[in-house]
């Protein structure tokens, strides 16, 4: 690592126009986790992975894993795109196949 | 009952192994590890903070069990993005991977290690095997062990979907996937009786 140097520079405060404060801003759409079926991972540790991991209740996390076993995917979790990634890492670590996307329905 | 963990007062797990089953646990589990491999810091031994600053990779693994360990978090297998899309998937799958590839191996070092370790502390008993015991603590990293292994050997027999796991049910016994079916079946069991033992 170089020697210390000036911090990064200042973000410079635009004057913004009239018209683009009125602008409607983007809703913030909700990022989600979804976990996709597998034929190896038993059913009864997908279960046990939703209540350990999210707190689920047994009939919540149940329900998730079912519609991962017959509809191929669930989402399982929602929130900011961190949240996600953390989820999405926590199910890897516990060997899910997870991906995350933006909730656009 | 062989192969079969059952649950110990006060929590934890039990199983009796026979030397057979240790070997071959203890086996796969080493395969694992070297499939795994080394974390970054043990490159560079006396810097401290290797480890700690090393990024991961952002390319996908070739391997395809290491593929399954370590999937893209960006792309939906069942979606049809169009190029502008897809790249940038891509790009995010390649960000995610450096920032949590290397943690994502880490822990699974540790729980095949865990496995290891305690195949290793094991007594043997007077007419050969030995029983194992576990903590709660020791069970979960067993529990993602299991799992790991399972989806290395079943990546590598290609179970893809349901139909492929019915059709190993029905292997001829010359067949030479069979020795791999049959240690994929019996971790099953043994991760199948272990859960049970840890769902509240």
């Amino acid at each position: 690592m170089g020697p210390v140097t000036s911090p990064a520079p200042v973000e410079i405060e635009r004057t913004e126009s009239a018209e683009e404060v009125f602008a409607v801003p983007e809703p913030d759409v909700p990022w989600v986790t979804i976990v996709h079926n597998d034929p190896v991972n038993l059913m009864s540790y997908v279960t046990y992975v939703f209540q350990t991991y999210f707190g689920y209740t047994k009939d919540k996390a149940t329900k998730l894993m079912l519609d991962v076993h017959h509809k191929g995917r669930a989402v399982v979790s929602s929130g900011t795109r961190e949240e996600m990634e953390r989820d999405v890492q926590a199910m890897h670590g516990y060997g899910l196949w997870a991906t995350l996307q933006q909730d656009r329905k | 009952m062989p192969g079969t963990f059952e649950p110990l007062p006060g929590g934890g797990a039990a199983v009796a192994l026979d030397d057979v089953e240790i070997s071959i646990i203890r086996s796969l589990a080493v395969q694992l590890l070297e499939l795994i491999g080394p974390g970054p810091g043990e490159d560079a031994p006396d810097d401290p903070l290797a480890e700690l600053f090393a990024e991961g990779p952002s390319e996908p693994p070739s391997d395809p069990v290491l593929k399954r360990l370590f999937p893209d978090a960006y792309s939906d297998p069942e979606g049809t993005p169009e190029a502008k899309e897809a790249e940038e998937q891509r790009a995010y799958s390649s960000e995610f991977r450096r920032y949590t590839e290397n943690d994502l191996r880490a822990g699974k070092r540790d729980n095949a290690l865990a496995v290891i370790r305690s195949l290793d502390a094991l007594r043997p008993v007077d007419d050969g095997g030995a029983v194992l015991k576990l903590s709660v603590e020791e069970s979960r990293q067993w529990l993602s062990a299991l799992n790991d292994l399972r989806l290395a050997i079943g990546s590598r027999l290609e179970i893809t979907d349901e139909e492929d796991t019915d059709l190993l049910y029905r292997l001829p016994d010359e067949d030479p996937r069979k020795p791999m079916v049959m240690a994929y079946l019996w971790l099953g069991g043994l991760q199948e009786t272990l859960v049970s033992t840890l769902l509240p």
